[in-house]
């Protein structure tokens, strides 16, 4: 044995980050093909439905419409699903030991989680889009803030569900967390409707919810026109990040749930 | 510079029914090249200093070391310098044997380690499932992955939590095999086990816990020569008397009972006369060192 080694600090949030986008990819027919397939599906319906009857933006087909909504709504469900069952699943099984005898810092396991689940939400956003652009061709106005949105809704997400995988100690509280929390604020936000539309005081809830901002400003670099400035949408969302990632860096640094 | 080194540990849990002093001011070292064990029964506080020691917990009180580094404040170093096998049967479902070693090897910030990996591999029998899944191993196989897991960043100290329970004869060979070798190469050892023959034949110093106490700590040839030498063993159906059931160690039909010389073993033969026990098969041995374990935790009762 040669006791001597090289070692590089990056190599380690790398190769957890490998890791991470390994164990979604090695199962992509349930974490990419299926969320992809639920979406086209949720376009045929109401697209459907509500193509003649609905017309939200002067000029826009509700199909058109509804695309951005169900490619940010995937890329957001599939970014918060990596962190949070990945991390649940390690705790459940004892395999985060592994990890936490390892030297990596709480900034590696951050990047390194948060940027894997955003791998997986973009890829499921991409695949969604991919697949739906065939029903209607949305004009991508403002193509900048597609990827400045889609990326900090996914890090946003991913940092969300990185929280609730340290938080929940079992299935139960997860899914309790993913159903009562992520999915209504995810619904409510406008993916399939303009807040516009709705009466006053639910217009004014919905400007409370944060996901109302990221599906706001990602349809702005569709059509060109949302239902506030991106600017705000986008002090809105990177201020969130901002927090939940201050939060998630330090609940990690204290060992939360995960040293004792 | 101690290879580990605990100083001052205690550990508290706080719980919703209230505190529970796992760790009660902790103090050793272990040199260096050292086979060290740690023995003590169930609850004693264990596998709560190996968990403080790989940064799985956090003492309460006190400072530990690994090879000068204190595991909180230099906690990378600390934990380059450590490889520790739990002793939960653990594994990632999601890939094979080599994967699972080339992504340790990665978190510990090697990029190529194949070489070694394979020379892991082959050591502890596990060259030709290199490339299978985790979940397609035997138990004693998955026991060897992590053996293997513990090595792959060559850590001067390697830490073994009872890693032999439940492991069949051959695997148990095969490890101590290794790890001796690892030993003679100059890597600190600190075992802990609940076979204490296995602790008797390998270890040159032991540390005994009970209820978060150290309550021995000694060359193992001073801790065997310390206690009562002469083991007396025999067979017997019939009852003991009273006086002797405190320092019997009874196991079905076979009793065991220390003593210091010829003439307390010829005492303990007159009482069981007395009191006409019939015995069979009897034996005059050394005493080993489950007895010296046995007359230490009885000893620290009070």
């Amino acid at each position: 044995m040669t006791p001597v080694v090289r070692r590089h600090a990056l190599t380690g949030a790398g190769t957890l980050f490998r890791k991470e986008v390994l164990r979604f990819w090695k199962v992509s027919f349930q974490t990419v093909a299926a969320p992809v397939l639920t979406s086209v599906l949720y376009l045929l319906v109401f697209g459907h439905v509500l193509e003649d009857r609905v017309q939200v933006y002067p000029g826009v087909g509700y199909t058109t419409f509804l695309i951005p909504g169900l490619v940010m709504m995937s890329v957001l469900q599939n970014s918060f699903a990596n962190t949070s069952s990945s991390l649940i699943q390690s705790k459940i099984t004892g395999n985060l030991v592994f990890l936490l005898v390892s030297p990596l810092s709480h900034h590696a396991w951050f990047v390194a989680y948060v940027g894997a689940a955003m791998v997986r939400g973009l890829v499921v956003g991409l695949g969604v889009l991919v697949v739906t652009v065939w029903f209607a061709w949305p004009p991508f106005a403002q193509p900048l803030w597609v990827l400045v949105f889609a990326g900090l809704g996914s890090a946003l997400l991913g940092t969300l569900g990185l929280i609730a995988g340290l938080w929940a100690e079992k299935f139960d509280q997860l899914a309790a967390f993913q159903n009562f929390i992520i999915m209504p604020m995810t619904f409510l936000s406008g993916v399939f409707y303009s807040v516009h539309s709705l009466p006053g005081f639910w217009q004014g809830i919905s400007h409370l919810n944060p996901f109302f901002y990221m599906i706001d400003g990602f349809r702005q670099g569709f059509f060109g026109m949302g239902d506030v400035s991106p600017w705000l949408s986008f002090g809105v969302v990177g201020l969130s990040f901002v927090g939940v990632s201050a939060l998630a860096l330090s609940l990690l640094k204290s060992g939360y749930k995960i040293r004792s | 510079m101690p290879a580990i080194e605990f100083k001052n540990v205690s550990k508290t849990f706080h719980g919703l029914r209230g505190d529970f002093q796992a760790l009660d001011d902790v103090n050793f070292q272990i040199e260096p090249g050292e086979f060290f064990g740690l023995l003590g029964p169930n609850g004693a506080g264990k596998t709560t200093l190996i968990s403080i020691l790989a940064g799985l917990a956090r003492a309460s009180k006190g400072q530990v070391r690994v090879m000068g580094h204190d595991v909180r404040a230099d906690y990378a170093q600390a934990r380059q310098s450590l490889g520790i096998v739990p002793q939960e049967l653990v594994f990632d479902p999601f890939f094979s044997v080599r994967e699972t070693l080339r992504i340790q090897s990665g978190y510990f910030g090697i990029h190529r380690n194949d070489a070694w990996i394979d020379e892991l591999l082959t050591e502890l029998g596990l060259a030709d499932k290199a490339d299978a899944n985790m979940r397609q191993l035997s138990g004693g196989m998955k026991r060897r992955v992590l053996v293997a897991q513990a090595l792959v960043h060559r850590p001067p100290v390697i830490v073994l939590d009872e890693p032999t329970a439940g492991v069949d004869v051959e695997l148990r060979q095969t490890l101590w095999k290794f790890i001796a070798r690892l030993n003679r190469e100059g890597h600190t050892v600190l075992l802990t086990t609940h076979y204490l023959e296995e602790a008797e034949a390998l270890c040159g110093r032991i540390a005994m816990l009970k209820s978060g106490r150290v309550v021995a700590l000694d060359r193992t040839s001073s801790l065997l020569a310390g206690t009562a030498h002469t083991l007396l063993r025999f067979k017997t159906d019939a009852a003991l008397p009273a006086a002797l059931l405190p320092r019997a160690r009874v196991t079905g039909r076979i009793v065991q009972l220390a003593a210091r010389d010829a003439r307390e073993v010829e005492e303990l033969l007159t009482t069981l006369r007395v009191a006409q026990v019939d015995i069979e098969d009897l034996e005059l041995g050394r005493t080993d060192l489950e007895e010296v374990f046995l007359t230490i935790m009885q000893g620290a009762q009070a």
